[in-house]
């Protein structure tokens, strides 16, 4: 139907921006990570393998890259108790105060991420929020330090950014489950419990994939809110990597972490993926 | 249907805990841009809208915010520019290539921010480009395109094809066809592609963390200040940019739901980042 001329004043652009824009910056990441740093802090064009073979001989690499993704894997599962039951609620229970919710949902991930990090930073603090609230009706004296500069501030205030990131593809899953199915199973005797568990949970299994797919993915790569609420306990891989590519000056090196997380994200997109077909029933 | 109600009442109050969690910083944040004792502090005492005053008279922080604008609006531009040809292409053409480049501008949407802003620092250092606000703008429109083409493509798997094969039967170019059929029928979705791509680059903080010249968005300058110790100046400026957000999305709300009675929004864009990319 397409003439060839529109067919390129469409396919062309985007391809040209995306390859100069996209590709190549993947591409120049990978030269990097072979290449290295003179004394002088010059770049040097050299290949070599010196940048990985740091990377598995120094021990704080691997420590920190599982460190993030301890941290990741407690936001995805906290993120899933919170966002699977609250979807489960808004398209099964909720009624006609479904959209509304559904809205109110939504709202918070127009609060700017950093903004809702320091807010968590002001609750947290040492003369914050929660510290003085507790001291204002005595249940402790002196503040509790372990709240901010800790992983566990981490933790919670990924855990508060990437909730509606969880939920959304969950209740997007649970909307699309056909209700004669549920209905079906209920005449045919199965209890509540059966029916969430053979029938609606199975088919909500891609939504809940894609969901935590995003929570670990995102707060994998995170290095602002260990930055602002980490503490030494809350260093992440991230941060290694601005760090690299800041003070310490080492570019190269940074690269090559980078490239790691790259494959590490995309080998996990594709995971996601392989199962999510396996869950489907379209 | 028949809805078992047992379980329901422990349901509620699961999401009612939930809706605490997530509008507790919110409402922290909002309470203590009126409080004179500074951030943190219960209860909050002395109430007083000094902040904003001080606010008002800031002249850092309106700068960074016209910088954030005029970045907003150009990559805005931007992203729509290549995203409407890139939908269409993914929708209607066959290329060489398709698959590759569906998921290459695709994953800026899942990948952190931290790798799409320093793949594209090496590029400008390797093209001896100045950072500047040109470089956080072409950062976020390259970063958004994801947005603009998982958000019109879902337009155009909706929109009926027979329109634009009777405008060509009665002799339109395709040119015509593009800019007096296709266009008018996107209308909608090209409205809240823009939307939903102002308000993320408004608030965007990773890739111009590392793209950033002299000049400083607001989230950056927001960053800055953290670091120095702060106080509830922020909290008011944040509240303000969370009021007009809000009603920024609310009037697109409306829009929408008049139009197609259908009230959600960026569902496509989740759903398309859940299933397409990955």
């Amino acid at each position: 139907m397409f003439s060839r001329a529109y067919r390129a004043a469409i396919t062309i652009p985007p391809l040209v921006w995306v390859a100069v824009f996209l590709l190549t910056p993947y591409v120049l990441m990978f030269c990097y990570s072979f290449w290295s740093v003179s004394p002088e802090q010059a770049i040097l064009h050299q290949w070599n393998l010196n940048n990985y073979r740091e990377l598995a001989q120094k021990s704080v690499y691997p420590e920190t890259l599982f460190r993030s993704m301890w941290i990741a894997a407690r936001v995805t599962v906290l993120a899933l108790l919170l966002g699977y039951p609250l979807a489960y609620y808004l398209s099964f229970r909720a009624g006609k105060r479904k959209d509304l919710l559904y809205q109110l949902v939504i709202i918070p991930l127009w609060v700017s991420y950093l903004v809702r990090a320091y807010a968590w930073k002001t609750i947290l603090g040492s003369d914050g929020v929660l510290n003085t609230l507790f001291e204002y009706v005595h249940i402790t004296k002196h503040p509790l330090e372990f709240l901010l500069y800790s992983a566990f501030a981490v933790v919670l205030t990924l855990t508060h950014i990437y909730t509606p990131f969880t939920f959304l593809p969950i209740y997007a899953s649970l909307e699309h489950i056909p209700r004669n199915l549920v209905e079906a199973s209920y005449d045919l005797g199965a209890s509540p419990a059966q029916t969430f568990w053979r029938v609606i949970f199975p088919l909500s299994i891609p939504g809940v994939l894609a969901g935590a797919t995003f929570a670990f993915v995102l707060s994998l790569g995170d290095f602002l809110a260990p930055l602002l609420l980490g503490g030494p306990s809350g260093i992440m891989i991230s941060n290694i990597v601005v760090s690299l590519f800041g003070a310490a000056y080492n570019w190269p090196l940074g690269a090559a972490i980078s490239l790691c997380m790259l494959v590490l994200v995309v080998g996990l997109l594709f995971l996601a993926e392989r199962l999510e077909r396996r869950w489907s029933f379209s | 249907m028949r809805e078992p109600l047992e379980g329901s009442r422990w349901l509620l109050l699961h999401a009612l805990v939930v809706f605490c969690f997530l509008y507790l910083p919110i409402m922290v944040l909002i309470l203590y841009s009126f409080n004179g004792q500074g951030v943190g502090g219960f209860p909050p005492r002395n109430l007083t809208l000094d902040w904003y005053r001080t606010l008002l008279g800031d002249g850092a922080i309106w700068n960074s915010v016209l910088n954030s604008l005029m970045v907003a609006f150009a990559a805005m531009a931007i992203s729509l520019a290549l995203g409407i040809p890139a939908a269409l292409a993914l929708d209607r053409a066959y290329f060489p290539g398709k698959a590759l480049f569906r998921r290459l501008v695709l994953l800026p949407l899942i990948l952190p921010g931290i790798i799409t802003g320093l793949s594209l620092l090496m590029l400008f250092r390797q093209t001896d480009t100045k950072l500047s606000l040109v470089t956080v703008i072409l950062g976020h429109g390259t970063a958004l395109i994801s947005v603009a083409t998982t958000e019109l493509f879902a337009g155009l798997q909706k929109l009926e094809r027979a329109q634009e094969e009777a405008s060509l039967d009665l002799g339109a170019n395709y040119w015509q066809t593009f800019w007096r059929v296709t266009m008018p029928n996107l209308r909608l979705p090209i409205i809240g592609a823009a939307l939903l791509i102002f308000t993320l680059s408004m608030d965007e903080i990773a890739v111009s963390f590392f793209l950033i010249g002299r000049d400083n968005t607001l989230p950056l300058e927001i960053w800055g200040r953290l670091r120095r110790g702060i106080t509830p100046e922020i909290n008011a400026i944040s509240s303000i940019i969370f009021f007009f957000s809000l009603t920024a999305i609310v009037s697109w709300y409306r829009l929408r739901t008049r139009a197609q009675g259908q009230p959600e929004i960026a569902t496509e864009l989740v759903e398309a980042a859940a299933q397409g990319i990955s």
